[in-house]
């Protein structure tokens, strides 16, 4: 009754029995983006920015044109403001390097938050130790949900960024980031968001939103791996200092002095993964062909029915209760580990991820030390939640 | 036999259900833990005199996998000199990751006891880690204390 018309994911058709639950992982791929992959090493392959000939202007304008369409599909005000980077990870390093030492002083503050995954907490942990700054977590509540009173009470004056997760990839929980980003620049500080959970999932919209810089991959979100992007609002990113070097980011270089590039390429060193950009583009006009409001509207009711027929499990925990959730699941049940839980639902061809999922502060938080995790997409349904749910039972008798 | 029951076999199911030499550790104890997936396993040597492992001991949380691997260890190491249980912890961890196109079976000449039972996991690439976790930690401890034997009789206070 859910499921979406997605086109055609090969790898799902050619496994017609596998029900996946892992796209909080990485997601399934499309054709259409597996096709414009090899379409560009078959017609246009060569380095961008780099020659005059015709083949590398195509490449170049395949990868620019890649940049527009992030700009539009995100709300940004210019390509100007889309940094394209391996993925949320390398584009959260980036902005923790380049942000701490462009505007922080020590004994400035930044608040992560207890649901914060590691590659949000670790960046900002590693320049809070170069840089004598220091670090506050922000609590969850009960529910799994962040209350902008906590924020409140964890405040000071010293208080200079705040990074959270727009959804969680343990909880499911949907942050209100719009709330979030008011109480943040009245006090006039930055605010850091780790899109990585939902914009493939959801619309999303910076200037919506109301966030400083955001930090998304592709691979979640049907595009291909080793790309990610970094959008920062255009007036900081022109001030930041620059994180990698190397080619591309400079505009000279002599033996006594060295000159920067304009953004976005002062922070894109090196040869840029082009065939990942345009993967990346391609996964955007697949998205868009779905209709966003609709992919939104039907992964939430994935998401209550999903929260009810778990809740329901005798003996099983099921972690966050938030108000409003994406389809990620994240639970425990009593006496059985949950890499044993794991293996059994892949003998049902159920695949989930098992273990701390990149995210210890909030494991130990909820008093787990590991947890399984299902979460869905466009490709899933009502019926893969109910095959769950039959084997959770069968699983629980297994190693009873 | 499905492919889950090669992995769980009865009587591995046993031995994380009611491991032997499970207990509440107090005093010295080494802790062993698997980053990847959080497992983390507590780990005691028993010392009659200097030379002779009276008993094993341990506790923590960890998978069936990693939990019946302790629980045989312990079997298996108990009453042994720390040389012949440095042996056994070789055997166990080439036996446990032999690769199928080895023809030397490294379990050959030796008892290892129920830890045959464990050998399904050389199918599950990814559980190996699970299997050898508390062989990891229990080697790692004999081979440590061989340069130290008199101070490691006193500290782990044998009962
Ligand atoms: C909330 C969140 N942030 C960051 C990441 C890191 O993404 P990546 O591994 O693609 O860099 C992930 C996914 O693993 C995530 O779920």
């Amino acid at each position: 009754m859910f499921t979406l018309k997605t086109g055609r994911f090969p790898l799902l058709e050619a496994n017609p029995n596998l029900v996946y639950l892992d796209n909080a992982s990485t997601t399934q791929k499309p054709e259409p983006v597996i096709r414009a992959i090899s379409e560009y090493y078959q017609t246009r392959n060569a380095n961008v920015h780099r020659a005059v000939y015709r083949l590398a202007e195509a490449s170049t304008y395949a990868y620019e044109g890649a940049r527009n369409r992030v700009a539009r599909f995100i709300g940004a005000s210019s390509s100007k403001e889309i940094v394209f980077t391996r993925g949320t990870t390398e584009a959260l390093n980036l902005i923790a390097h380049s942000l701490t030492r462009t505007f922080l002083h020590p004994g400035d503050v930044i608040i992560v938050t207890q649901m914060d995954h590691h590659s949000n907490i670790v960046p900002f942990w590693l320049a809070a130790r170069e840089q004598g700054l220091h670090l506050r977590f922000w609590p969850i509540t009960q529910t799994g949900e962040l209350d902008i009173q906590d924020l409140e009470t964890l405040w000071s004056e010293q208080v200079r960024v705040v990074t959270l997760p727009h959804v969680s990839n343990v909880l499911g929980t949907v942050n209100p980031i719009p709330s979030v980003a008011s109480f943040v620049h009245e006090r006039g500080a930055f605010l850091v968001l780790d899109a990585a959970q939902s914009v493939g999932h959801m619309p999303f919209d910076v200037s919506e939103l109301g966030c400083d810089m955001a930090a998304f991959s592709s691979h979640k979100m049907y595009g291909p791996m080793g790309i990610g992007v970094l959008w920062v609002r255009e007036q900081i990113l022109d001030s930041l200092v620059p994180y990698q070097g190397g080619g591309e980011m400079i505009a000279t270089v002599s033996e006594t002095d060295i000159t920067f590039n304009e953004p976005p390429y002062r922070f894109e060193a090196g040869t840029p993964n082009v065939e990942g950009a345009v993967g990346l583009a391609a996964a955007i006009d697949f998205l868009d062909s779905l209709d966003r409001e609709k992919i939104w509207e039907e992964e939430q009711k994935l998401a209550r029915y999903g929260a009810e027929v778990l809740s329901d499990i005798e003996h099983l925990t099921l972690y966050g209760e938030a108000a409003i959730r994406a389809p990620v699941f994240t639970f425990n049940l009593e006496g059985v580990h949950s890499h044993d839980l794991a293996q059994f639902l892949d003998s049902r061809s159920i695949a989930v991820r098992s273990g701390h999922h990149c995210a210890q502060p909030l494991l130990h938080r909820l008093g787990a030390t590991s947890a399984v995790r299902a979460s869905l997409g466009i490709c899933n349904s009502k019926e893969d939640l109910d095959r769950l749910v039959d084997a959770l039972e069968d699983a629980r008798r297994y190693f009873q | 036999m499905n492919e889950l029951d090669i992995l769980y076999q009865e009587l591995i199911l046993q031995h994380y259900k009611h491991p032997r030499n499970r207990e509440p550790l107090s005093g010295n104890f080494i802790i062993h833990e698997n980053p990847s997936c959080g497992d983390s396993l507590r780990l005691q040597i028993e010392w009659e005199g200097s030379d002779r492992i009276r008993r094993v001991v341990f506790d923590g949380h960890g998978c069936a996998i990693s939990i019946a691997s302790a629980s045989i260890m312990t079997e298996l190491l108990s009453g042994r000199t720390r040389l012949e249980a440095l042996e056994i912890c070789k055997r166990s961890l080439s036996y446990l990751r032999r690769d199928p196109r080895d023809s030397m079976d490294p379990g050959e000449g030796i008892d290892l006891g129920d830890l045959r039972a464990l050998a399904g996991v050389r199918q599950f690439p990814l559980r190996v880690k699970c299997a050898t976790l508390a062989w990891h930690g229990i080697e790692k401890e004999l081979k440590s204390t061989i340069s130290t034997p008199k101070l490691v009789g006193k500290d782990l206070n044998p009962r």
